[in-house]
């Protein structure tokens, strides 16, 4: 046993002062890996990425009084002021739907997109140590962000059925088609607004006062509380470029029988969704080498 | 079987200081808006601070190989093994890794405060590369290395920072990976958990498995690896067997003693007591020689009385071969309470060492923590005398000398 035992190496480095050199650009690296690779080891990694969403599940309602009930009054309480000041005070039509239902099936699909955007943004500035600690794929991290929020959905849609054979409306046999392809377009959606933001944020801290403004500003630029009727005909595709826009009306359409959303609303919300995708794991990608020594 | 483990081709890497390419966003904008403003004026661009944490690095490490990286603080050790687990890029080079690496920066990294013990030794299992299953089969054996039983389903924010890092370090050392690289872990926690943890290293290291060690516990690479590298200020300034390099390591900081130790910067410990002074000095006064009394005076302080305070003096030879030891916590050493500030001193037999180089370390510890702690404290030549009356040994021939006798027996002696 020696005198000295103890703590970490905290690095003071080295200091070169007045070195105007410019670090040189070329970069010849084996162990850069290519796209097809990365995303083979983002899935042999899956297991940290169950972890962490496990994790991010416990710790979320962990010392809390309500517990998992957080994940179905957040969305009930925003219905409920839905129902006071869209439905009494500004008397908005809901399509022959009670205004509750109306309002609580876009609020399912618009919270999974909302807390993505909220919860998805700090990720990885949050685990930095998982960043720059120790080597995981880092695309794990706002995945699992994203992956608990998929079982607040699957919560909240429960409740939604349960509300649904209160006000005895069934929905008919093309929902089950439709649930699932619209709750896929959410998911690529949230996803890819989720890890673009949650590397933004690393670079910039800005995101983190933009990301709930942002949700804010978008929850009045899709049909939650209102009906995309209310939106003139010709600014139709316009309004699909907010891909949410189509979810929530093609939520509320295949559950409630409303009207669908416009074919060409949907396909530009679809090609948006695909394109915010591609874009988003791109500046992930980019960034991602440089997120140890950044954040 | 020489198969190259790791291979590092013409490693740099470069930070640039204090530059608003980061940080938030307005910056960048004021940045390049600022700058035809600036050029105006004339100063063009400002002076640009780079910092090469690592430059021009290059080396091979092959399978079944243990090697340690020495040096000092910022000395890129560290700079080096996240570039290897690919935590971070280089800014120029190449490497190549062949094998399943396991890489411990710092032990507990990826801890949650608020999931239990059990939880958390899942999640960073998995976040090291292990699988569930081989947590769930080496679950008990963690545990009780860690020796957390009790609190295994308790928060780990309730944890002591020891218990902690037992636990963490009980996860990772469970790891078995390829090729494990290992930044300074073992020495964490008490006296004889960075036992059970050198213990393990020596295990995984004798396993045929390939280790990258860093550390600037230079006896821990001298025990555990053949063969080392000294880093300095980012580069690779010696190569060979590890004796030799921790020896030159060792020659390097002989340097440092000429900074009096109450302003060496490059302490370890949580700091709760500051050694401020350390003299070695003939107890006959005169310089040392072989048969010398060593007299040691040192001189402490600390906000408030130190209780179960031990203070240990290691007397090493220039390759850091530890020699003696000098501890408190012996029969008749220290009272329990001792006061906030205060000098100590002591006087040994003689030492009957060779002539040569030989350096201090000194290490406060209160309550089984490292309190203070400060490699090449000191340094001291021991002369030639004439001892026992004869050629005194060189160093190379032997680090201490003894009275001994001889005799001329008869060859047919009846006895």
């Amino acid at each position: 046993m020696t005198p000295l035992s103890s703590a970490t190496d905290n690095s003071l480095a080295q200091i070169v002062r007045g070195d105007d050199r410019q670090p040189p650009s070329s970069t010849r690296l084996h162990g850069r890996k290519g796209w097809i690779a990365s995303y083979q080891e983002v899935w042999e990694y899956r297991e940290v990425l169950y972890f962490l969403v496990l994790r991010n599940l416990k710790v979320r309602y962990r010392q809390t009084i309500l517990g998992a009930a957080w994940a179905v009054l957040q969305p009930l309480a925003l219905m409920v002021l839905f129902v006071l000041v869209v439905e009494k005070l500004l008397a908005v039509r809901s399509e022959g739907v009670p205004y509750p239902l109306f309002a609580f099936a876009a609020l399912v699909p618009w919270g999974l997109f909302s807390q993505s955007l909220t919860l998805g943004a700090p990720s990885v500035v949050q685990d930095m140590n998982l960043v720059s600690k120790v080597y995981v794929p880092r695309l794990l991290i706002p995945l699992a962000a994203v992956g608990v929020l998929l079982v607040d959905f699957l919560i909240t849609l429960a409740i939604l059925f349960g509300m649904m054979a209160l006000y005895s409306t069934a929905p008919d046999l093309a929902a089950l088609v439709w649930i699932p392809s619209l709750t896929l377009l959410a998911l690529v959606t949230s996803v890819a607004v989720g890890v673009w933001l949650s590397a933004l944020m690393v670079m910039y801290r800005d995101v983190r006062a933009v990301a709930p403004f942002l949700a804010q500003f978008l929850l009045f630029l899709t049909p939650v509380a209102y009906s995309s009727n209310l939106v003139p005909e010709r600014w139709r595709v316009i309004y699909g470029l907010n891909p949410m826009a189509s979810v929530v009306e093609g939520f509320r359409s295949a559950l409630l029988g409303t009207s669908p959303p416009a074919g060409r609303m949907l396909a530009a919300s679809a090609v948006v969704a695909i394109l915010l995708f591609g874009a988003a794991l791109t500046y992930f990608r980019r960034v991602d080498r440089i997120f140890a020594d950044v954040i | 079987m020489n198969v190259v483990a790791v291979r590092a081709e013409g490693i740099s890497k470069c930070f640039r200081l204090g530059a608003a390419v980061q940080g938030r966003l307005t910056e960048t904008l004021w940045h390049a808006l600022g700058r035809p403003v600036r050029s105006l004026r004339g100063n063009g661009t400002p002076r640009r601070e780079f910092l090469w944490a690592l430059k021009d690095v290059s080396f091979e490490i092959y399978e079944g190989e243990v090697v340690g990286f020495i040096g000092r603080n910022g000395a890129g050790k560290s700079t080096l093994l996240k570039i290897l687990s690919r935590i971070t890029e280089p800014t120029e080079g190449s490497f190549d890794v062949r094998g399943r690496v396991g890489s411990l920066i710092e032990v507990g990294s990826g801890f949650h405060p608020d999931l239990t013990g059990r939880e958390n030794a899942y999640l960073y299992g998995s976040v090291l590369g292990m699988r569930k299953r081989d947590v769930q089969r080496k679950f008990d054996e963690i545990v009780s290395f860690a020796e957390v039983e009790r609190f295994i389903d308790t928060p780990v924010k309730r944890y002591s920072s020891g218990m902690y890092m037992r636990l963490a370090f009980a996860v990772a050392a469970h790891l078995e990976p390829e090729i494990l690289m290992v930044d300074e872990v073992l020495s964490v926690g008490d006296f004889t958990f960075q036992k059970k943890c050198l213990a393990r290293m020596e295990q995984v290291a004798t396993d045929g498995r390939t280790v990258l060690f860093v550390s600037h516990n230079t006896a821990a690479v001298s025990s555990l690896c053949r063969r080392a590298y000294l880093l300095d200020k980012g580069r690779i300034v010696a190569a060979g067997a590890a004796r030799d390099v921790v020896g030159q390591y060792v020659a390097a900081n002989q340097a440092a003693q000429f900074i009096p130790i109450v302003e060496r910067q490059d302490r370890r410990g949580d700091g709760s007591v500051r050694v401020t002074g350390l003299r070695i000095e003939n107890a006959a006064g005169g310089s040392i020689s072989s048969s010398s009394r060593l007299k040691l005076t040192l001189d402490y302080e600390s906000a408030s009385p130190l209780t179960d305070a031990r203070f240990q003096v290691t007397i090493h030879d220039a390759e850091y071969h530890p020699l003696f030891l000098l501890d408190t916590d012996v029969e008749g050493g220290l009272p329990d309470v001792v006061p906030a500030r205060g000098t100590l001193m002591c006087v040994t037999d003689p030492i009957r060492l060779t002539p040569g180089m030989c350096g201090l370390m000194v290490g406060v510890h209160q309550r089984g923590t490292l309190a203070d702690g400060v490699e090449f404290a000191g340094v001291f030549d021991v002369e030639p005398d004439g001892f026992f009356g004869g050629r005194m040994p060189l160093r190379s021939e032997a680090v201490a000398v003894l009275h001994h006798k001889w005799a001329l027996g008869e060859p047919d002696d009846a006895s």
